[in-house]
């Protein structure tokens, strides 16, 4: 925080003591516990006061500069944020208050509305008032920091995140008030009071309540600086769990199905994205240009006996592709795809031994299988490997044996390895042994290209399954049994499809499917039909379970839909 | 080419130093067990190693030479990660024994045979089996062997076995090998060697009293890494013979690195061969960063865009402007003339080197001993403060100096013995006048200690004139007196002494310890780029994602992304936007509610031309964006799914609470 801002929201403190008063007595009034503390300079504070005390119009004015005043500080509070490599730790991902998800919705409407030129003029206004209080900025440059504080993680421009004990004790304000503190939220500069509240009111809709607890003030502090920041600490501590104490959640409970939107299936969502632009490609390729400048740096790294981590937000496979294109051509050199659900470590040393050392044979153990490399590898000096890995931090490589026989792998000096992260916690994977042994040297390469490739394994939550591998798997399996065991399958497909509404459906108990099974003339004993199910689960079509009572449930582990598919089908065939 | 041959040149003193150092740490140690290993229980030495766990590789593998050539041949190194279970490390030790055993003695075939098939089945039998025969044969054929005498003493030399981290042993693997081994140990003299990270109590703590009792414990401590480094820093850094330098920045972020983060001595090494490469990397001339002899050949063949280099150098433009004009012409267009004066200047720049190191190790000692060690502690604090700036400018400089002045003579007298001694062993023949002065201090302080005696006289008998005086008004009078003479004799022979040798240290200050980058053609030996280092060494990936979704125009440089502050414009990538809403969520999301807004946001940015007709079109391009916005964020690890309620995710970072 700055000299100037501190100095300039010190006079509007100064102004402000009379108010408080008012305040006072205001605050009884409307059954609203608003402490009265200096720090409480916020915009609500002023909005009563304006509203009961029908100040001069020329007041209002001033009061409006100061609100805007107000919100370029937590502008300037939340500078240091966006500079780059500037970034503090406690910034990045900071306590935030509990939020309602209206508020996203909230957000994506000022996102759309506001391009932020409301704030920025109002600066120029602020050097007027730092003549006319210069003694009280000291004291207030302390409050400044604490209150820079707690503006710096709240990432929003000033509509600022309460806790949210105030906001409970918010919970019920006025009509009026809420029209009120929307005008001041949309930072218009009208004068006339009247007027205001009309566009107000226009304005409001359903952004409203949360308007107001967006604006009012932080939890009461009006001790020294110090001791507001301990307040501010332990305030965090309990935040934190309340919010985590507290099983429910306050989300709304719409779903996906109700939207009358279709679910696109991996297909179609592919052939959308390749039609839609990519947005900011000539940018974009500029990074990447500036990336591939540094493939000869690389090259003599690796030569030197480390080896490479890229990081940085966006797909990092095109341009490891393009190293190894335009780079590695001419060598022998090995790329792992570690975002393929299937890959294991086992899977990458046997390609080593088998596809670049010709042995062949199996190993007991990864570790043999680590130890023959590593000896050939120390045996012939003229061996030399590039290991190119996309997504080193993987689900299936993040374990930490893998990751011990990757570094192992790594350390040789004739294996170069060059690897790319992407998970937030990426770097957990690694202790102190491991990173010695990786010898890494980071370079951020942030792409911001699409993740298609990465993304495309991930059985994400939006794309439809389409469930045609189990469905084929099903019916292939099927069809090779008898037409009693298929009637056998049959009913127990049905009964969990009558069942599908009830989400504690435990299966279908032995006895119960006994029964149905010789109702229907399937089996004759229960001897038949447990050889029956035996089979079954050989084929992983069931899975049985234990219940509480010891009773044993069956139960099909494919989704619903892919069930009724089958028995679709079933049905014409039959 | 030049690099390659400068890092293993580095890398072997490093090596060499840190043999050295165990070497002679080490021996002590093995002669001291030697005498305990005849005791019943097994004998056992718990090497506390301190944290850095990544440099004790070195000091293992140092160790079991040492032991390998003055003691034992059968040494085994067990390591955790290879001992998930006793048979495993029953197998790996006898492999490593017998392996050992071959390499020494290079046995025959059929031997090696014997030997796997035994690896078959391994039980501390085979291995007592083993041995016998191996010492049998030891026997019979040790005068054709050479051994040292140390282990020809013995009739049987001991099997060591190391365990590298024993902390991460399992608790039961241990217990059961030293049990069984004890019950074997009069067949097979086993010593054991445990490495320990954190403290000596550990040991008690990971076995009960029944196996600890079996073992018989010597501790040794390990130098501590801070120790190492100082010596690495003393090598590498403070001599004039290595020519690559580091600046000031760059060895402040290593030694940080060093000191916060790890304690580790190999990422130091690691850190600094890194700045090498890089210099040689990206400085062209630092071709001329090598030793004396070839530094001239290479200033001779210098093409013309080198000497273009040259003159582009912001040391060589100051050299320049401060020269009289004929000869800033001659240096700006003549290369010949040019490459004599750089060689001049390089020859400068290494006497410089010279002197700087005995003056810096000089002021070292006078620094290390005042109260409070205004200056520093270590000689790299003092470094580094040299870098910086000129450190006679500096306020600890100053307030050093006073404190200096205030020492007493027989330290005073040993810190100039030790600076002489420093200038003597300095190859730079420039120092011979220093050391004469030097010398001629320490004469005269020499004399002044005879003439104290006198004085001592002539005060004794002042005092005994003193106590003769009953008169009050008189003894009033020669108290006065005797406190003015004293202030007066404050400034006698040694106090003038005194502050002339500390005048005389300043100056020497002044002269050599000018720092670095006011030296002309600095470029070449030091590397500055600090940021670039910890960039590579220190990096924080979580904040360049932060900043990339937060403020994509960090990286993107499109006018549209520029925004105040920390919100995002509304054209961001798609990733940021939904990043962005996903904040303001709590511990779950809707994905409906979080799909409406982001498809505000975006038809907000296409704005009124999106007709209505063209909608239903639009929003399966806007749904498709969003799917792949969210599973990237899913792929990032920012959310995950969730089951515990219908479409929501739950978040992943701490925001969500």
């Amino acid at each position: 925080m700055s000299q100037p801002e501190g100095k300039g929201s010190g006079a509007l403190e100064v102004k402000f003591v009379p108010d408080e008063e008012v305040l006072k007595h205001i605050a009884d009034g409307a059954g609203i516990k608003v402490r009265k503390d200096k720090t409480q300079l916020t915009v609500s504070v002023k909005r009563f006061v304006k509203k009961l005390e029908n100040i001069s119009d020329d007041e209002a004015q001033e009061i409006l500069e100061e609100k805007n005043y107000v919100a370029a500080l937590g502008i300037c509070a939340q500078d240091p944020v966006g500079n780059g490599s500037s970034v503090s730790g406690g910034e990045v991902y900071s306590f935030q208050t509990p939020k309602r998800s209206s508020k996203m919705a909230e957000l994506a409407a000022e996102l759309a509305q506001t391009p932020g030129q409301s704030v920025a003029p109002d600066h120029s206004e602020c050097p007027e008032k730092t003549a006319k209080t210069p003694q009280s900025s000291n004291m207030f440059l302390l409050l400044m920091h604490v209150f820079s504080l707690q503006l710096q993680s709240k990432k929003k421009e000033y509509v600022a995140t309460t806790p949210y004990r105030l906001r409970k004790r918010l919970a019920a304000p006025d009509p009026y008030l809420e029209s009120e503190s929307e005008y001041s939220a949309s930072c218009s500069e009208e004068e006339d009071e009247e007027d205001q509240k009309e566009v107000s009111t226009v304005l409001s809709g359903r952004k409203t309540p949360a308007k107001t607890k967006a604006l009012s003030t932080p939890p009461p502090r009006n001790t020294l600086a110090k001791k507001i920041k301990e307040d501010k600490m332990s305030n965090l501590v309990e935040e934190y769990f309340e919010a985590h104490s507290s099983s429910k959640v306050l989300t709304s409970d719409r779903t996906l199905q109700k939207l009358r939107k279709r679910r696109l299936n991996q297909q179609t969502l592919h052939d959308i994205l390749k039609k839609a632009p990519l947005a900011y490609a000539a940018e974009i390729k500029e990074l990447n240009q500036q990336h591939e400048s540094l493939f000869s740096k690389w090259m003599l790294q690796l030569h030197l006996g480390f080896n490479i981590v890229l990081y940085g937000l966006g797909s990092k496979r095109d341009l490891l592709e393009k190293f190894r294109t335009s780079v590695l051509q001419d060598s022998v050199h090995l790329v792992v795809n570690g975002y393929f659900p299937s890959i294991t470590v086992r899977s990458i040393l046997n390609s080593i031994t088998e596809e670049v050392l010709d042995h062949i044979g199996t190993f007991r153990s990864p570790l043999d299988q680590l130890e023959f490399i590593i000896k050939r590898f120390k045996e012939d000096s003229s061996l030399e490997l590039y290991v190119l890995i996309h997504n080193l931090d993987s689900q299936m490589l993040r374990g930490e044996r893998s990751q011990q026989i990757l570094a192992q792998l790594s350390s040789l000096p004739s294996i170069y390895l060059i690897a790319s992260i992407d998970h937030i916690n990426a770097p957990l994977m690694w202790d102190q042994a491991k990173l010695s042994l990786y010898n890494w040297l980071w370079y951020e390469t942030t792409t911001f290209s699409p993740y298609v490739e990465e993304t495309s394994y991930e059985n994400s939550l939006l794309v439809q399954q389409s469930g045609s591998l189990a469905l084929s798997s099903l019916t292939h399996v099927l069809r090779s049994l008898t037409l009693n065991a298929r009637g056998i399958f049959r009913l127990l497909a049905q009964y969990q499809l009558e069942n599908k509404d009830n989400p504690s459906y435990p299966g279908l108990s032995f006895q119960d499917f006994y029964q149905q099974c010789r109702e229907a003339f399937l089996v004759n004993s229960d001897l038949t039909l447990r050889a029956q199910l035996t089979e079954f689960r050989d084929h992983k079509l069931i899975r049985t379970k234990r219940g509480a009572d010891g009773v044993e449930y069956l139960l099909i582990p494919v989704d619903d839909s892919t069930l009724t598919d089958f028995l679709e089908k079933e049905d014409e065939d039959v | 080419q030049q690099v390659q041959e400068d890092l293993n040149k580095q890398l072997f003193d490093n090596l060499v130093s840190f043999l050295r150092r165990s070497h002679s740490e080490f021996q002590e140690k093995t002669t001291e067990w030697t005498c305990r290993v005849k005791s019943r229980e097994i004998p056992t030495a718990a090497l506390v190693l301190g944290v850095n766990v990544t440099d004790h590789d070195l000091t293992f593998r140092s160790l079991s030479e040492v032991l390998q050539n003055n003691i034992t041949p059968y040494i085994a190194l067990l390591e955790a990660k290879d001992c998930p279970g006793i048979k495993n490390l029953m197998q790996k030790l006898m492999g490593q024994l017998m392996n050992c055993y071959v390499d020494v003695d290079s046995l025959e075939d059929e031997d090696y045979v014997q030997v796997s098939q035994n690896r078959i089945r391994c039980s501390m039998t085979s291995l007592t089996n083993w041995y016998e025969t191996v010492t049998k044969k030891t026997d019979s054929e040790t005068p054709s062997k050479k051994r040292t005498s140390s282990s020809r003493d013995w009739q049987s030399p001991p099997v060591v076995v190391i365990f590298k981290d024993m902390e991460s042993f399992t608790t039961k693997v241990l217990q059961d090998f030293i049990v069984i081994s004890s019950q074997h140990i009069r067949e097979l003299p086993l010593v054991l060697i445990f490495g320990i990270a954190t403290s000596p109590m550990i040991i008690h703590s990971l076995l009960p009293h029944s196996v600890s009792s079996l073992l018989c414990i010597e501790l040794f401590q390990s130098l501590s890494c801070k120790e190492h480094l100082s010596t690495i820093i003393d090598k590498l850094l403070l001599t004039a013979q290595f020519p690559f330098k580091l600046g000031e920045k760059v060895l402040q972020v290593l030694i940080n690195i060093f000191l916060y983060h790890d304690l580790s001595v190999q990422n130091f090494i690691k850190g600094f061969q890194l700045c090498i490469v890089e210099h040689f990397y990206s400085q062209p001339l630092s071709v001329l960063c090598c030793q004396p002899v070839d530094a001239k050949k290479r200033v001779n063949s210098l093409s013309h865009d080198q000497c273009e280099n040259i003159r582009k150098l912001p040391s060589f433009r100051r050299y320049v402007e401060s020269q009289v004009s004929e000869k800033q012409i001659a240096l700006l267009t003549a290369d010949n003339f040019l490459k004599e004066i750089t060689q001049k200047l390089l020859e400068d720049l290494r006497v410089y080197h010279e002197n700087y190191v005995s003056v810096l190790r000089c002021l070292h000692v006078f620094t290390s001993s005042l109260p409070k060690y205004p200056l520093g502690k270590q000689i790299r604090e003092l470094h580094c403060a040299c870098l910086e700036n000129r450190v006679w400018e500096t306020e600890e400089y100053e307030s050093s100096l006073q404190l200096a002045r205030m020492l007493n003579k027989s330290d005073l007298v040993t810190m100039l013995q030790q600076c002489v001694e420093i200038f003597v062993s300095s190859s730079g023949n420039e120092f011979d006048k220093t050391v004469e002065k030097l010398k001629e201090f320490l004469t005269q302080f020499q004399k002044l200690e005879a003439e104290a005696f006198q004085e001592r006289d002539v005060s004794v008998s002042s005092q005994k004139e003193l106590q003769k005086k009953t008169d009050l008004y008189h003894l009033q009078k020669t108290l006065l007196e005797l406190k003015e003479s004293r202030r007066s004799k404050k400034l006698t022979k040694f106090e003038m002494l005194r502050f002339e040798v500390v005048d005389y240290i300043d100056s020497l200050v002044r002269n050599y310890l000018v720092p670095a980058d006011h030296k002309t053609l600095h470029e070449i030996a030091y590397f500055n780029t600090a940021s670039v280092l910890r960039g590579h060494l220190n990096a924080a990936p979580r904040i360049a994602l932060h900043t990339a979704l937060n403020n994509p125009y960090c990286y993107l440089k499109n006018q549209a992304l520029k925004s105040d502050g920390g919100r995002i414009s509304n054209k961001a990538p798609d990733i940021c936007i939904v990043y962005k809403l996903h904040l303001e969520c709590g511990r779950l999301i809707n994905l409906v509610d979080w799909l409406e807004a982001f498809s505000t946001v975006v038809m907000a940015v296409e704005g009124p031309n999106a007709d209505a007709a063209s909608s239903d079109q639009v929003d399966d391009i806007i749904h498709a964006r969003f799917i792949r916005a969210v599973s990237e964020l899913e792929l990032l690890g920012f959310i995950k799914p969730s089951k515990r309620k219908t479409d929501h995710v739950a978040r992943l970072t701490w925001g969500g609470c």
